[in-house]
């Protein structure tokens, strides 16, 4: 059962997110008013180096565990091959549903279901169109050899923006982005998606002892 | 040498210039290394002799700094451009000489997955070290397996996937093979970003290779106790 404002406000939660979700997060907390839970971000040049996710998650897991009550972990699957889970499980904590935050924006069944259609697709989402110079082109090496666009995307046929907000800016640069990897293009407005029931359950479920939870899991 | 910092790749012996071609592998100068091959070629090197200790060399010390955090993916692939370019040149010539062959591997990224770059960093360096190489390409259905299993007969079956949703394919093939009754005839290995040891031993692979280099030391060790079983059989 969800517990008023007043019991919310005296409990200590953490959402511990991948820095590429930082302005959704905090915009699902500010528009449900979820006042009492935290965000704290990792770096999000993670996205490009997934096998280091684990061991980033669980040091500051180690950090910050003591001055919360719980930590939902903001991040999907993420490229870590199930790895994230195993230290999750661990640490008996939740992570964000999906393979992808690409997954858990589209709705995982729904980006389940276009899996053969997508398979071709590059994703985009808000982030990743305000980053695309630093994460994709410069992350990929593509300012310095541009040459390598084929090794990277020669499979690849569309851009599929995912995008969080409608900003026609974002829009006008998703398009430019797909057009400089030589592809198709693809808008798709999914909004927040999972993300907001992910957060909201974890935010007005009833906190439980830790030794309960651990027990249950 | 020339004027300036220029290096005049003609102008170096036998061994500096085998020293420069490791520096420009690394530095991905594809140019250079298609002109040092070609000057070896002129001296008499056996194409297979520039392969392994010119190529196959500065891949692996370029191998050696990706595993230790020095080079990244970026760097990797221009070195392996780099390293096609002078293995283009050998390729025919090595067919002509008679290289010697250690294995043939079938080898292709699953179903579902468009992602090659490690596998085909793989397919360069198994080539590199005498193996045949079969490269199925991307997305591929087990019976694309089977069917170049049971045409070419390799020794190793390679499979590749980069994503967490299609790596669990590998198991699909795997039982496949099973099923087939043929299962024992050959060594899986299988490779991938999100992969690991524990996920290969899960879904019935012989071993996981974290990288190209990996992949070609553990198919050469499989090669090897295959060997040995014949002569002690």
């Amino acid at each position: 059962m969800p517990e008023d404002a007043t019991t919310r406000a005296t409990r200590r939660q953490l959402i511990l997110a991948c820095g590429a979700l930082a302005r959704e997060v905090n915009a699902v907390i500010a528009a449900n008013h979820l006042h009492h839970v935290t965000v704290q971000c990792l770096p999000a040049g993670l996205h490009n180096r997934p096998k280091e996710i684990p061991a980033a998650v669980r040091a500051a897991v180690a950090e910050h565990r003591d001055e919360y009550d719980d930590i939902l972990v903001g991040y999907a699957d993420c490229g870590t091959g199930g790895e994230l889970d195993r230290v999750l499980d661990e640490l008996r904590l939740h992570r964000l549903p999906g393979a992808h935050c690409y997954a858990f924006f589209s709705g995982v069944a729904e980006f389940g279901r276009r899996a053969d259609e997508d398979m071709r697709a590059f994703f985009l989402t808000d982030f990743l169109v305000r980053q695309f110079e630093t994460l994709v082109i410069e992350g990929l090496g593509l300012d310095r050899h541009p040459e390598l666009r084929d090794a990277y995307f020669g499979h690849y046929e569309k851009v599929v923006y995912l995008a969080q907000t409608d900003d026609p800016r974002l829009k006008r640069e998703a398009e430019a982005a797909a057009k400089r990897l030589g592809l198709g293009y693809e808008h798709r407005l999914v909004g927040l998606g999972e993300l907001v029931p992910a957060i909201v359950e974890f935010a007005e479920e009833p906190l439980r002892p830790r030794e309960k939870r651990m027990s249950e899991r | 040498m020339a004027d300036g910092d220029d290096i005049v790749l003609e102008e170096l012996n036998d061994s500096e210039l085998v020293k420069q071609m490791h520096d420009d592998l690394y530095d991905g100068l594809k140019d250079e290394i298609e002109e040092a091959v070609h000057i070896l070629l002129r001296r008499k090197w056996e194409p297979y002799r520039i392969l392994t200790e010119a190529l196959v060399e500065g891949m692996r010390i370029v191998g050696i700094d990706f595993r230790d955090g020095i080079l990244f993916v970026p760097e990797v692939l221009m070195s392996a451009n780099a390293m096609k370019a002078g293995m283009a040149i050998l390729k025919p010539l090595l067919a002509e000489t008679g290289a010697p062959r250690v294995g043939k591997m079938v080898i292709g990224t699953v179903k579902g997955d468009i992602h090659d770059i490690g596998k085909n960093l793989v397919t360069m360096m198994m080539e590199g070290a005498g193996f045949e190489v079969i490269d199925l390409g991307i997305n591929n259905a087990v019976e694309k397996y089977l069917d170049a299993i049971a045409e070419h007969q390799p020794d190793i079956l390679g499979m590749s996937a980069l994503l967490t949703t299609t790596m669990p394919y590998m198991k699909v093939v795997i039982d496949a093979l099973k099923e087939k009754g043929i299962r024992d005839d050959i060594v899986v290995l299988v490779g991938g970003a999100p992969l690991n040891e524990d996920f290969a031993k899960a879904i019935g692979a012989d071993s996981y290779c974290r990288d190209a280099a990996v992949a070609v030391e553990t198919a050469k060790q499989y090669m090897m106790r295959k060997h040995n079983q014949r002569a002690a059989g």
